[in-house]
């Protein structure tokens, strides 16, 4: 068994709730079966011992984490740490008086998700009216002197547009933005004949991110990221399975990652039942894929195991059904050939958008 | 703190600038390693001792001579002009990535 590394950032999964319906959502697609189980007290005990742990920067997310009225006081509990504390909204439903609280207790930064620089394509893709008071609080949020991160899901649909999102963030005055493409796991899977883009939209897409990033060096950090489908070599998912990133999903579970409790044959503990030191260290699901002594070939010998951890397992099992398998993103993976089929599906898909899988508890629990 | 390759001249600081940590940073003491990072979103860095002084003094009210002065009572050992090109060069970097704003 490979020793527990020290990890960095809690991920605080505060409700599975969003008054949101984004067609790529990274919760699970089986999220209404999960409940919001955990107190406030509970959650203030899972950033004291994860702080203890090494944890350095929170990110509260969710679902919408404004829809837990106690966020005020887990912010309190997190800056009383002397965590980096993050906020990940999608900035429904926020009132300016709740922001000016917040600001108070310290919060550090808010990142607004903007699902597309057009008012009516942005608003198709989260299933409701939400663009205006998107960028109302935006504007808030700069205004009252935080950081603000503006994060864009990219896909087909507005990949080719990605300079009006670039303008967008500017005129917020974002500090950072994301231009980070979908990744192909959960609800965006379902709705990947829709979403996924063409080799040629990215690489276009790609190099005016980087004029951009140039362009705006000093001023706002401009991050793109591409989706696994269009890499030789897949990311180091989560930094590697159980390494920097500790997950604690609405109803307590500790995962290393958003999607991990819906590998099947995994078990994962609880915070309600176990210590976050307890569950990090020996929770079988976080031993199963940390370090090395669980790659297959080609993984087992290559040179970059080290560098990528064999990549997602949940896109191991998504396309091959075994999430023990080489992530098939990888060029080398010998289920390579299903990212290569899906792209040339990508290829030669009609341009106009089709059918959408909107994320609802409806269509949740019907799976 | 390594910074390899960096081209001090893309970000000039003037001497009368004065320097800050911008919004989205932040320095954290690490009981883990018993030295600072600087935190901001997603990321973080861990500063080496130096780094430390320095990011400790970009208050926004010092400017880069005033830096370079307090600086030079800590490393009384460092010449002069070298010291001030390693702050210099260090801010350029900070700048460089967004952490810091020169006022004035």
């Amino acid at each position: 068994m490979s020793p527990a590394p020290r990890p960095y950032t809690l991920v605080a999964e505060l409700t599975y709730a969003c008054p949101l319906h984004c067609v790529y959502c990274s919760n699970p697609v089986d999220f209404a079966r999960h409940h919001d189980a955990l107190e406030a007290d509970d959650w203030r005990r899972v950033l004291r011992e994860a702080e203890q742990l090494g944890v350095v920067q929170v990110n509260f997310t969710g679902g919408e984490p404004l829809l837990r009225r106690d966020l005020e006081v887990l912010v309190e509990q997190a800056r009383a740490l002397d965590l980096y504390t993050n906020l990940i909204t999608s900035g429904i439903p926020l009132e300016r008086e709740r922001l000016v609280r917040l600001r108070q207790l310290g919060l550090d930064n808010v990142q607004v998700s903007i699902q597309d620089a057009r008012p009516a394509e942005s608003d198709r893709i989260a299933g409701c009216e939400a663009f205006q008071g998107k960028l109302r609080v935006a504007r808030w949020v700069k205004e009252l002197g935080f950081s603000l991160t503006v994060n864009v899901v990219l896909h087909r649909q507005n990949l080719d547009r990605i300079e009006e999102s670039i303008a967008l963030a500017e005129e917020l005055h974002a500090d950072r933005l994301e231009l980070a493409n979908a990744q192909y796991l959960g609800w965006a899977f379902l709705n990947r004949p829709a979403l996924l883009p063409t080799a040629a939209q990215l690489e276009r897409a790609r190099s005016v991110a980087a004029r951009a990033r140039a362009r705006l060096e000093g001023r706002m950090e401009v991050v793109f990221v591409i989706p696994d489908y269009y890499v030789e070599f897949p990311p180091a998912c989560m930094d590697g399975w159980g390494r920097r990133f500790i997950v604690v999903t609405p109803d307590g579970l500790l995962l290393p990652c958003l999607l991990a409790h819906t590998l099947p044959g995994l078990s994962f503990g609880n915070v309600r039942e176990a210590s976050v030191e307890e569950l990090w260290t020996s929770s079988p699901g976080l031993i199963a894929f940390r370090g090395e002594a669980w790659m297959p070939e080609p993984c087992r010998n290559c040179d970059r195991r080290a560098i990528d951890f064999g990549g997602c397992r949940c896109q191991a099992f998504h396309l091959t059904g075994n999430a023990a398998a080489t992530d098939p993103a990888c060029s080398l993976s010998p289920h390579h050939a299903l990212i290569e089929l899906a792209r040339d599906e990508a290829a030669r898909a009609p341009s106009e958008l089709g059918a959408l899988r909107y994320r609802t508890a409806g269509t949740s629990a019907a799976r | 703190m390594a910074h390899p390759g960096l081209p001090a001249e893309r970000a000039v600081i003037p001497p009368e600038g004065k320097p800050a940590l911008a919004a989205k940073a932040r320095l954290r003491y690490d009981q883990a390693s018993g030295g600072y990072m600087l935190l901001y979103p997603e990321r973080g860095l861990a500063l080496n001792a130096t780094a430390t002084s320095i990011l400790k003094l970009c208050d926004g009210e010092l400017t880069i001579d005033g830096i370079v002065e307090r600086l030079g009572r800590e490393y009384a050992e460092r010449p002069a002009p070298e010291l001030r090109q390693d702050v210099l060069e260090f801010l350029a970097e900070m700048v460089r990535r967004g952490l810091l704003q020169v006022r004035g």
